[in-house]
């Protein structure tokens, strides 16, 4: 039975394992420089087919079978899936799972679910209320711009602290079996909204560092894990203005993460070579790089013990439009991979 | 968090990069200043082929705007716009471009409730306010016998 520690954290004490995971992307995922370690790439950013909210439907769809397979697993063998995107009424998972016959629960966490997600999961499979679970998400560039900003052909200036929304799906299987050595679900710390009163919408990684700092310095204390113990840590996408931000307001709880810090914003592409601004964002975001970097390393075994925290701003179109301020939001999953005779 | 927002606004002002604006500056004149000399070109050549005045500067803004348009669809004028800021926003391309890219956009919703209605999404407050500074000017005009 998990464990509640201090006021947010719960440790999974009963075995929750990664089974199988996918990511898929499209061509920025590509030029970028985890484009080698995708599951699927598809140039095309309709992937074949009429509208770009279809075109994200796809991805998702493809990201939960891929990984699927790479579990052994069949739709039938899965008790639920948690799943969300940014989109209105979350259609792009909400499609994607129509044709998949799993039990489905929706969710909004914006650019935290995939953390979100897997919490959720972890939480249902170590209570043994179900024993195969997807956690999954995805974004895509199109259909958030034109949700959120300006149609794509639209000739605006992105300011230098924008992101850029990633085209990419991520999806993880998890399961309960107490005979796997896989990767596995230790804790989680469940995130707060925290609104520091960031308006500025082209500065999503100002809205969002209070948040992961709140989360990250409710893990260090709840259950006392040092510093010293942890191989990564990897916030959600914060890009270069959140990351700094992040190390700022840690510094006066007394924590420096720096050493140990980096952003999926920041990983998934090249900010050198590609126009990306202060770094990538969205769901499949930190979603795909949890998917085709996080877990293969732990797989790997060079790291044995990382914090992912995918970092959400949950404003909308309406809300920023009645000069509302933007909540972050940032769920914490602490993934281990246990060396054999431990 | 124990920050307050104001304290957290000026340290995120430090933390965000700013524009770079003297190469914003310097491209908005160059582009900008470069449609003018084409319109300025336009017309010269419509003159030349004896188009009364009149016709030819109206074809000068027909010409720009189709131009705009085309570039628009071919997926140009955003890419040229990313630089060129003001200089591709102010002249009467900027506004063409503001009408066809939703108009491309919002096709896949239909072409009454997608195109028809999402067209002016970004102009329409231009031509809300641009046509009612208009008619006030117009009274004030008529009141004051500026005419």
């Amino acid at each position: 039975m998990a464990k509640r520690l201090g006021r947010y954290t719960l440790a999974l004490e009963n075995p929750v394992h990664i089974a199988g995971y996918a990511a898929v992307g499209s061509k920025m995922e590509r030029d970028g420089p985890l484009g080698d370690r995708f599951d699927i790439l598809n140039d095309d950013s309709y992937f074949g087919q009429k509208t770009w909210e279809k075109a994200e439907s796809i991805m998702q769809k493809q990201a939960c079978q891929r990984a699927l397979d790479k579990a052994k697993m069949k739709e039938e063998d899965i008790d639920y899936i948690f799943a969300g995107d940014l989109l209105n009424q979350c259609i792009s998972s909400s499609f994607s799972i129509r044709d998949l016959g799993i039990p489905f629960f929706g969710l909004y966490g914006a650019c935290s679910t995939m953390s979100e997600s897997l919490s959720l999961a972890a939480m249902t499979l170590e209570g043994h209320m179900a024993d195969r679970c997807i956690a999954s998400t995805s974004s895509h560039f199109c259909t958030a711009e034109r949700q959120f900003r300006f149609p794509l052909e639209y000739g605006g200036q992105r300011p230098p602290s924008s992101t850029w929304t990633a085209t990419a799906a991520g999806a993880v299987v998890l399961d309960n079996d107490p005979d796997s050595v896989k990767t596995s679900i230790k804790a989680l710390t469940a995130g707060r909204i925290i609104d520091l009163g960031v308006t500025d919408q082209n500065n999503m990684g100002a809205a969002m560092a209070p948040a992961a700092a709140d989360t990250i310095a409710h893990f260090l204390t709840d259950t006392s894990v040092k510093l010293s113990d942890i191989d990564g840590i990897f916030t959600g996408d914060l890009g270069t203005v959140g990351s700094e931000l992040l190390y700022e307001l840690l510094d006066r709880e007394n924590i420096d993460i720096r050493s140990k810090h980096q952003d999926c914003g920041l990983l998934l592409y090249d900010r050198d070579k590609q126009d990306v601004h202060a770094g990538g964002s969205g769901c499949g975001c930190s979603a795909s790089v949890l998917c085709s970097y996080l877990l293969p390393e732990l797989e790997k075994g060079s790291m044995h013990n990382i914090l992912f925290i995918a970092t959400g701003a949950l404003l909308s179109t309406t809300s920023v439009q009645q000069n509302e301020s933007i909540p972050g939001i940032a769920h914490l999953v602490q993934l281990c991979k246990e060396t054999k005779g431990e | 968090m124990s920050m307050s927002p104001k304290e957290y606004d000026t340290l995120t002002k430090k933390a965000s990069p700013n524009s770079p604006w003297l190469k914003n500056l310097l491209w908005a004149f160059f582009v900008g200043g470069a449609i003018c000399t084409l319109g300025q070109v336009l017309t010269n050549l419509y003159l030349f082929l004896d188009i009364p005045k009149e016709i030819a500067t109206s074809m000068t803004s027909v010409s720009l705007i189709f131009l705009s348009a085309l570039l628009t669809g071919l997926d140009l004028y955003d890419t040229i716009a990313q630089h060129a800021g003001a200089g591709t926003l102010v002249p009467i391309t900027g506004f063409a471009n503001a009408v066809v890219s939703p108009a491309l956009e919002f096709k896949a919703e239909g072409l009454i409730l997608g195109l028809g209605a999402k067209m002016f999404v970004i102009a329409g407050p231009v031509l809300v306010y641009g046509v009612s500074a208009s008619i006030i000017y117009g009274i004030l005009a008529f009141l004051f016998g500026w005419y």
